[in-house]
């Protein structure tokens, strides 16, 4: 067991950040902490790495409770969200921090110093910018020189808060994958925060979705994706259409149109709930192939690139259903706006009681 | 974003406007005008007012014991002050800028005080507080301790009107860089005190000695406040402004003159200092970018 977080609380006045957390991390796993702003995610990732203290709970890292462990001998790779690099010193300096400050019975030599921070540097692809300062360089490089200072001082863990939410998007997604990479290469135990449901789902071997303060739900992410507890993680893993209705019996009555739950649904007896589809789970058709198919009209087609999104208005719904197919399937159907369209709704999930978004 | 975080006073190339070249050169003039009126002429006249007699009165009035010995004490004055207003501005400075107390707002506010009030009345307080009349102050003349109408309570009075020059300067910077490097730096293993000299020492030095500075200048020409707690003492208790003053008053006007043109040197000397700094940090930005 590489991070055992046990019972962790933390309270600020007015709200509590973390309730009651506990998490294990397996010893060379990617884990991605993910949540809206303000869920607590980038609490507990802080209080890990012991920038902040737990009012109540404890943190093991590799069997030792590093729980009142001072912040700089819990030999834990911190990344920042605005990369946190020492704009005084230059890329070398930067990476070579954490070495030349050990006291000097542990402090390896001048070339021992040297050749592991050009060896990181190598790794992190930025070995051609030693002599430059931070403020030379782009986001993106930014950001690798600070996870090779992380790096260099063989953390335990690393832990990476919103790595690259500061950057633009193909950066951040060329990164992504090549953080994935690198994880693959050198397995070091990592724990990183997101808000970005894409990036959790595309980069960790394991996502926790983190909600007010307490975790909703953590496994892979396919299963995660595939299998939501519930309306929170749903909603949060991808857009949605939400119905509000009565539930009976694996069927949902969505103003006077009963639709079959999906598969998932299982629960018996009446009440009240709400039905979610995804845009692209939604079946578009000019024929009618079942009876329980909605009939409805296109009232906007937003072109996205591979995908079309459409925006349905139906006699059963007031609001209109957001729907996405291929951009082949919307050749081949020849849709243009104001066409009547036949809805497949088979894969609606359902789940009990209100939420709010 | 390297550039405006590094010092409130930036050089920066004026904006180029299409005015008239008749207002251009109104403009320009009234501030030579200016210029020549309130500082250029007067401080000439220092100068010719000093050597009216010729260079020997000059040299005599600025050798006489009693004028060295005020600048003597002028020099050990800022010399103890400089310090000491450094160290409380990167400590209070700190404590603002990097953590969230109950008396925040009321400190920040509190820290103008010694410029708001008028420098007699800080003078004083410190008569007042340390002068034979209290319990304190009688303590401690019964000890042996002489404070007012001594060096002790010089340098006191002028730390007190010189304090927030170090704070004022390194808030809004310490403020603007946040706490993520030293946050990074501790993770990364290092002690209190070399995050303070790796990381944050270097990131407001120049601040700090652009603080100092004006510190300096100040505690140098301080007046007011060091005339109410010094007692005059020819030789024992004045500094340079005060020395001036009374041979001033004396109608010795070729040897007051003589002696204030040694603070106007200081001051001259001050801000060249100041703008090979300025200088400084302009070329330091530039070699980062």
């Amino acid at each position: 067991m590489s991070i055992e977080i046990k019972n962790v609380t933390k309270k600020y006045p007015g709200y509590t950040a973390l309730d009651d957390i506990t998490l294990n991390v397996q010893t060379g796993e990617l884990v991605a902490l993910l949540g809206p702003s303000g869920c607590g995610k980038t609490t507990l990732l802080r209080i890990i790495a012991g920038l902040e203290t737990a009012d109540a709970g404890s943190v093991i890292l590799e069997d030792r409770d590093t729980t009142n462990l001072p912040a700089r001998e819990k030999n834990v790779g911190f990344v920042f969200q605005h990369y946190a690099l020492f704009r005084r010193l230059d890329v070398f300096e930067n990476v070579a921090f954490g070495l030349r400050v050990r006291p000097s019975g542990s402090r390896p030599s001048k070339s021992e110093i040297r050749d592991r921070v050009e060896y990181l540097l190598k790794l992190v692809q930025m070995d051609w910018a030693m002599k430059r300062y931070p403020s030379q360089l782009s986001g993106g490089q930014r950001q690798r020189v600070a996870l090779a200072r992380a790096l260099a001082v063989n953390p335990k863990v690393l832990l990476l808060d919103e790595p690259f939410s500061a950057l633009d998007a193909k950066v951040r997604q060329e990164l992504r994958r090549w953080l994935r990479k690198l994880h693959d290469d050198i397995h070091v135990t990592s724990i990183f925060v997101t808000h970005d449901q894409e990036e959790a789902l595309e980069l960790a071997d394991r996502i926790v979705v983190i909600n007010k303060g307490r975790i909703e739900q953590q496994g892979a992410p396919q299963e995660v994706y595939d299998h939501p507890a519930n309306a929170f993680v749903y909603n949060f893993l991808g857009n949605v259409n939400v119905f509000h209705g009565r539930v009976k019996d694996g069927k949902v009555l969505v103003g006077d149109k009963l639709i079959e739950a999906g598969p998932a649904s299982g629960i018996h007896g009446a009440f009240d709930g709400q039905a979610f589809i995804r845009p692209h789970e939604i079946g578009i058709s000019r024929i009618r192939s079942s009876a329980n198919d909605l009939s409805g009209f296109i009232r906007d087609i937003r072109l996205m690139g591979g995908q079309i999104g459409l925006e349905l208005e139906t006699k059963a719904f007031e609001k209109p259903i957001e729907a996405e197919i291929p951009r082949e399937a919307w050749r081949n159907l020849q849709l243009s706006k104001g066409d009547e369209v036949f809805i497949t709704l088979d894969r609606v999930k359902v789940f009990t009681g209100d939420y709010e978004i | 974003m390297q550039t405006n975080t590094d010092t409130p006073k930036q050089n920066r190339a004026p904006l180029k406007r299409n005015d008239p070249p008749a207002v251009q050169a109104i403009l320009i003039l009234l501030t030579f005008l200016f210029f020549a009126s309130f500082i250029f002429m007067p401080l000439g006249l220092v100068f010719a007012e000093g050597f009216r007699k010729g260079a020997q009165v000059y040299l005599d009035a600025i050798r006489e014991p009693f004028a060295l010995a005020a600048v003597k004490l002028t020099l050990v004055t800022a010399a103890i002050v400089v310090p000491v207003n450094a160290i409380f501005g990167m400590t209070a400075a700190w404590a603002i800028s990097k953590f969230s107390f109950k008396g925040k707002t009321m400190l920040v506010s509190l820290l103008d005080l010694p410029f708001a009030v008028s420098p007699v009345v800080a003078g004083l307080i410190f008569v007042l507080l340390l002068g034979t009349r209290t319990g304190f102050g009688s303590w401690l003349g019964e000890h042996g301790i002489k404070i007012i109408f001594s060096t002790p309570g010089i340098v006191i009075a002028t730390l007190f009107v010189t304090f927030p020059f170090v704070a004022r300067e390194l808030i809004p910077l310490m403020e603007a860089q946040g706490r993520e490097e030293e946050e990074a730096a501790i993770t990364l293993g290092a002690k209190g005190w070399q995050v303070f000299a790796r990381i944050t020492l270097p990131n407001i030095r120049w601040g700090l000695m652009y603080g100092m500075i004006l510190c300096m200048a100040r505690s140098i020409g301080e007046f007011g406040a060091v005339s109410v707690v010094s007692g005059h003492i020819r030789g024992m208790t004045n500094t340079i402004p005060l020395h001036v003053e009374i041979l001033y008053s004396e109608y010795n006007y070729t040897a007051s003159f003589a002696v204030s043109s040694i603070l106007v040197f200081l001051a001259v000397a001050t801000i060249a200092v100041k703008s090979v700094m300025e200088k400084n940090v302009h070329n330091h930005q530039h070699t980062q970018h």
